[in-house]
C-alpha cells in the first residue's frame, strides 16, 4: 500500500474549484514535489492530505488515503491521530506558524503529548532531543526561548523538529523555505535531505520554486488550475519537459547559467553616493543598517544590489530615493550634491498590494506624482496617466479601476507606471518581482528592460534573488551587514567571486538540475566545513 | 538604567509629571472660572463684609499661581490653616481644607476611599470572571445557537443602565425574595462577612455592565487569534479544540483585556457615582459630585488628583502584566 494515495481529488471553495480531479501516489520513503504558481491548488492539496478542510466550508470529493487512514471517511478522532502522528506538516512562515506566547520546547512537547503517552517531563526531554536533532545549538537552553527569540532559519528548524517529534511516516512541507534567505534555505533543504536519509520518511514538498524541488525530491508533479500538467521523475520533468506549460515555467525561472544581455557601454554618471551611513535608534541601542557605502550609477545601466535580509539593501535604496536621510555621507545627482526627495529618482516597491492605496483608483495613484509636480489640468493628467498605463502594458480604461481588481503582476505594472509619471532618470526597484510568480516575474523584468532602453533610465535593482539580479544587471554589489563586500561587473562577480560571502551565496542558489544540486550540496558541506 | 527597576523609576517620574499636569489643569479650570466662590461658600444671606472676610480667610484674594504654590507646599510639607477661631495643622500630603466643613481634604478622601476600593475591587473580580468567561464560551461556540444567546445577553447588559439593573436587583433580591437585607455599607475591617454580603448587589450591578464589554473584547480577540497561522499549526498536529481555544487562543486575548481592565478600574474608582448613589455607598464618586455641586474646590481638586493617581497606577500595573503575558513586550 502506498503512503499517500489520492484519487480524483476535487476541492471547491464556493464557486471556485481549487483542485480539479487530481490523482497521485507516493510510496513509503519517497519524495514528491507539487510545483505550481500561485492559485494552482498545490497548498490546497497539502491541506487535504491532513483533512484540514474539514469544517471550513470547502467541498472535498474523491479519495485521499494517507498512511493507512482514509482521510475522507475517518472520524475526527482518527484524523487527530493521523495529524502530527503519522503525517506531519511544516508551514511556510515559521514565525506566524508558532504560538508567540509559549516557549518553543513547550509547544513541541504539547504536540508530542497529544500522540504519545508521555509525562510532561518526558515530552519536554523529547522536545530537546528533536531540537538538537535539527541542529539547534544548545537545545536544552534554547527550548525555553519563545519564537521571536529565534532567527528565521532556527524557527523553521524548530517547526521541522515539531514535525519529527512523533516520528511521522510522511512529512508534508508547504513552501518550507520561501520566507528564508538563500543560504538559510540551503541549510534547511540540506537538513530535510539528511533527515529523509536517516528516518526513511516520505516527503511531500509543495513549492513554487522549481529549484527547491530539484534539490529535494525524486518526483515532480507540475500543477496548473488545480490539475496535473506533468508528472514524472524529477530529472525527466525538469530536464526534458514534455508539456508546453512546463517548458514555459522552466524558461521563466531565472538561472545562474542562463545567457544574459550584453552589458551597456559606460555612459555619463547620473548619481553618486559617497560614504552613505544610516543608523537607527540612539545610544547603546543604535543599529547601523548601512555603513560607508559608496557607489556610482550611470545613465542606461542597471546596478544590482544583492544581499540577505537585514543586509541593509532596502535602507540603502530608500536613502538613494531620499525617503530616508543618511546619518552620514552624501548623494550627488548630475554632479551636484543633492539632499531630500528628488523627483528624478523614483521607487518601485516590493509589495504591489500594500504600496497602492486600496481606496483610490489606480489612475489616481499614478496621477499623484503629476499633481505633486503642480499639474492642475485634469484633462492633461488623465491623458498622461492613460498613456503611462498603456506604456506598462495595461489599458487606458484601467484608470478608474481599483487595486483589488488587478493581479499581482498588473499591480506591479501600476507601481512602475506611477514611478514613470514623474519622468525620472533613475528608478530604484526594491525587490520588485519577489512577490510574483516566475512567469509574471519574467514579464515584469522584461518590461523594466524595455523601459530602460527606451528612456535611457538608470536602474537600481535591489533583490535577494541572485539569479534575477544576474539576469537584469550590468554591475552588481553584494551587501552584508550594511557594507558592500564586493562590487563589479556581473560576469566578474558571478564567475569569479573574490569575497568568501559571495561564494557562499552563490553556492546556496538552488540548481534546476538534480545532479548539479547534489554537487552543490557537497560543495556547501565543504564551504561549511572550511 | 535598565530592567524592571528602571521601568518603575521612569514610570514614577512620568506619573508624578502627569499628576502635576492634572493638578494645574484642574486648578485653572475650577479656580479661574467666573463665579464668586466666596459668595457661594458663605451662602446667599451673607453680607458683602462677610463675603469679603470669607474670601480673605480662604486666600481667594491671592493670585492664582500663589495659591497653587501654597497647594503644592501643603502637598509636600503640610500647612497650617486658620478656621477663624483656631489654627489647624494639616500634615503632608495635605490637599487643603474643605470650604464647607472645615475638614481636611486628605482625611475626607481617606474616609471615602475604602468604600470605592471595596466596590471596584469586588466588581472587578466579577466582571473579569463573567466577561472573560462569556467571551471564551462564545468564541468556542461561535456561530451556534448558544453563542447567539450569549451575545444577546451581553448586548442587553451593555444597553441597560446601571440604575435599572441595580434597582431591579434590589427590588427582586431584597424586596420580593428577601434573600438579602437592603445594602448598607459595612467596613471590611469591622465585619468581613457583612462587608461582602452588603456589597454583593452593588458589585453585581456594576460588574454586569462592564462584563459585557469584556465579553465582546475577549470574543473578538480570540476569534482573531483563532484565524492566525499558529492555530492552524496546532490543528494540523492533532491538538484538540479544547486545548486550542483554552490555551492558545485565550492567551491572545490577555493583552487587550488587561488594557481595558486598567482603564475601567481607574475610572470606576471615581466614576461609579450611579452605583454608589443607588446603594447609598459613601464613596469617592458621590462625594465628588457633592463637592462640585457646592463648589467645594479643594475637595474637587483633591479627589480628581486621587482618581488620576489610580488611573495612572492601574495603567502602570497593566504595563507590567502586559510584559509578563507577552515576552515580546519590552518595558521602557
Amino acid at each position: 500500500m502506498s503512503l499517500v494515495d489520492v484519487t480524483g481529488l476535487r476541492v471547491e471553495f464556493g464557486a471556485l474549484r481549487a483542485v480539479d480531479g487530481l490523482s497521485f501516489r507516493l510510496e513509503e520513503g519517497a519524495a514528491l514535489a507539487l510545483v505550481g504558481e500561485s492559485g494552482s491548488g498545490k497548498s490546497t492539496v497539502a491541506s487535504a492530505l491532513l483533512g484540514l478542510h474539514r469544517g471550513t466550508g470547502a467541498r472535498v470529493e474523491g479519495s485521499v488515503e494517507v498512511a493507512g487512514t482514509d482521510v475522507q471517511r475517518a472520524s475526527d478522532e482518527e484524523l487527530r491521530r493521523l495529524r502530527g502522528g503519522r503525517a506531519a506538516m511544516v508551514f511556510q512562515d515559521p514565525l506566524s506558524s508558532l504560538d508567540p506566547y509559549y516557549a518553543i520546547g513547550d509547544q513541541i512537547a504539547e504536540v508530542y503529548r497529544v500522540h504519545a503517552r508521555a509525562s510532561r517531563r518526558a515530552a519536554r526531554a523529547r522536545a530537546v532531543e528533536v531540537l538538537d536533532r535539527v541542529g539547534i545549538p544548545d537545545a536544552a537552553r534554547r527550548s525555553r526561548s519563545r519564537p521571536h527569540e529565534f532567527s528565521g532559519g532556527m524557527r523553521q528548524r524548530a517547526l521541522i523538529a515539531m514535525a519529527l517529534a512523533c516520528e511521522p511516516r510522511l512529512l508534508i512541507a508547504d513552501e518550507p523555505t520561501t520566507a528564508l534567505d538563500v543560504t538559510v534555505q540551503a541549510q534547511v533543504l540540506d537538513l530535510l535531505h539528511t533527515l529523509r536519509e536517516e528516518t526513511g520518511m516520505g516527503l511531500l514538498l509543495v513549492t513554487h520554486d522549481v529549484g527547491v524541488a530539484a534539490e529535494s525530491v525524486d518526483e515532480v508533479l507540475v500543477m496548473r488550475h488545480g490539475r496535473a500538467v506533468e508528472h514524472g521523475p524529477v530529472a525527466d520533468v525538469l530536464g526534458a519537459p514534455a508539456e508546453p506549460y512546463t517548458r514555459e515555467l522552466l524558461a521563466a525561472v531565472p538561472r545562474l547559467d542562463a545567457p544574459r544581455k550584453a552589458s551597456t557601454d559606460p555612459a555619463e554618471v547620473v548619481m553618486e553616493a559617497t560614504g552613505l551611513r544610516r543608523e537607527f535608534g540612539r545610544g547603546k541601542r543604535a543599529v547601523t543598517a548601512v555603513d560607508d557605502v559608496s557607489l556610482t550609477l550611470r545613465r542606461g545601466e542597471t546596478l544590482g544590489i544583492v544581499g540577505e535580509s537585514g543586509s541593509g539593501k532596502t535602507t540603502l535604496g530608500r536613502m538613494l530615493v531620499g525617503l530616508l536621510e543618511p546619518t552620514a555621507g552624501s548623494l550627488g545627482f548630475d554632479g551636484r550634491p543633492h539632499t531630500g526627495v528628488n523627483p528624478a529618482v523614483q521607487m518601485v516597491f516590493q509589495d504591489p498590494v500594500s504600496s497602492l492605496n486600496p481606496r483610490r483608483s489606480v489612475g489616481e495613484s499614478i496621477a499623484d506624482p503629476l499633481r505633486a509636480r503642480g499639474e492642475r489640468q485634469e484633462g492633461r493628467i488623465r491623458e498622461r496617466v492613460e498613456e503611462l498605463l498603456e506604456r506598462v502594458g495595461l489599458e487606458a480604461g484601467h484608470y478608474d479601476r481599483y487595486p483589488h481588481e488587478f493581479s499581482g503582476g498588473q499591480r506591479q505594472r501600476v507601481g512602475i507606471a506611477r514611478a514613470l509619471a514623474a519622468d525620472p532618470r533613475v528608478i530604484v526597484c526594491d525587490e520588485p518581482v519577489s512577490a510574483l510568480d516566475v512567469t509574471t516575474q519574467a514579464h515584469v523584468v522584461a518590461l523594466l528592460g524595455e523601459l530602460q532602453r527606451e528612456l535611457g533610465l538608470a536602474l537600481v535593482f535591489v533583490a535577494h534573488d541572485l539569479a534575477v539580479v544576474r539576469q537584469v544587471s550590468d554591475r552588481v554589489a553584494v551587501m552584508r551587514r550594511g557594507r558592500i563586500v564586493e562590487e563589479g561587473p556581473v560576469e566578474e562577480v558571478y564567475e569569479s567571486p573574490r569575497d568568501p560571502y559571495t561564494r557562499q551565496l552563490l553556492a546556496a542558489v538552488p540548481a534546476l538540475d538534480p545532479e548539479a544540486a547534489a554537487r552543490r550540496r557537497a560543495r556547501r558541506r565543504e564551504l561549511a566545513a572550511a | 538604567m535598565n530592567g524592571f527597576t528602571g521601568f518603575v523609576l521612569r514610570r514614577t517620574v512620568a506619573a508624578v509629571a502627569t499628576l502635576l499636569a492634572i493638578s494645574v489643569i484642574v486648578y485653572v479650570v475650577f479656580y479661574a472660572t467666573p463665579g464668586n466662590v466666596a459668595q457661594i461658600t458663605c451662602g446667599p444671606r451673607c453680607s458683602p463684609e462677610q463675603v469679603h472676610q470669607v474670601a480673605r480667610q480662604l486666600n481667594l484674594d491671592d493670585p492664582l499661581f500663589v495659591r497653587y504654590g501654597h497647594f503644592l507646599q501643603g502637598l509636600v510639607a503640610g500647612q497650617d490653616y486658620s478656621t477663624g477661631t483656631s489654627v489647624q495643622h494639616c500634615t503632608a500630603p495635605c490637599l487643603g481644607m474643605s470650604y464647607q466643613s472645615d475638614q481636611q481634604v486628605t482625611q475626607l478622601i481617606l474616609a471615602k476611599l475604602p468604600v470605592s476600593l471595596s466596590l471596584v475591587g469586588g466588581a472587578m473580580v466579577i466582571w473579569l470572571v463573567l466577561g472573560v468567561g462569556t467571551g471564551v464560551l462564545s468564541a468556542w461556540r461561535r456561530g451556534r445557537f448558544s453563542e447567539r444567546v450569549l451575545t444577546g445577553i451581553t448586548l442587553a447588559g451593555t444597553a441597560t443602565p446601571v440604575f435599572v439593573i441595580g434597582l431591579v436587583l434590589m427590588i427582586v433580591v431584597c424586596g420580593e425574595l428577601q434573600l438579602l437585607p437592603f445594602p448598607q455599607y459595612v467596613a471590611l475591617g469591622d465585619d468581613p462577612e457583612q462587608w461582602a454580603w452588603n456589597l454583593l448587589l452593588p458589585w453585581l450591578s456594576l460588574a454586569l455592565i462592564e462584563a459585557a464589554a469584556f465579553a465582546r473584547l475577549t470574543r473578538a480577540s480570540m476569534l482573531e487569534t483563532l484565524a492566525e497561522d499558529h492555530i492552524r499549526t496546532f490543528r494540523a498536529y492533532g491538538v484538540g479544540e479544547r486545548s486550542i481555544v483554552g490555551r492558545h487562543a485565550l492567551r491572545g486575548a490577555f493583552a487587550p483585556v488587561i488594557a481595558l481592565n486598567a482603564n475601567n478600574v481607574g475610572s470606576a474608582i471615581g466614576g461609579a457615582v450611579l452605583t454608589e448613589t443607588l446603594f447609598g455607598l459613601p464613596g469617592i464618586g458621590q462625594e465628588l459630585v457633592h463637592a462640585v455641586n457646592v463648589v467645594d474646590l479643594p475637595v474637587v481638586v483633591g479627589m480628581v488628583l486621587v482618581i488620576g493617581f489610580f488611573v495612572v497606577l492601574a495603567n502602570a500595573v497593566a504595563d507590567v502584566l502586559y510584559a509578563v503575558a507577552d515576552r515580546r513586550v519590552v518595558l521602557t
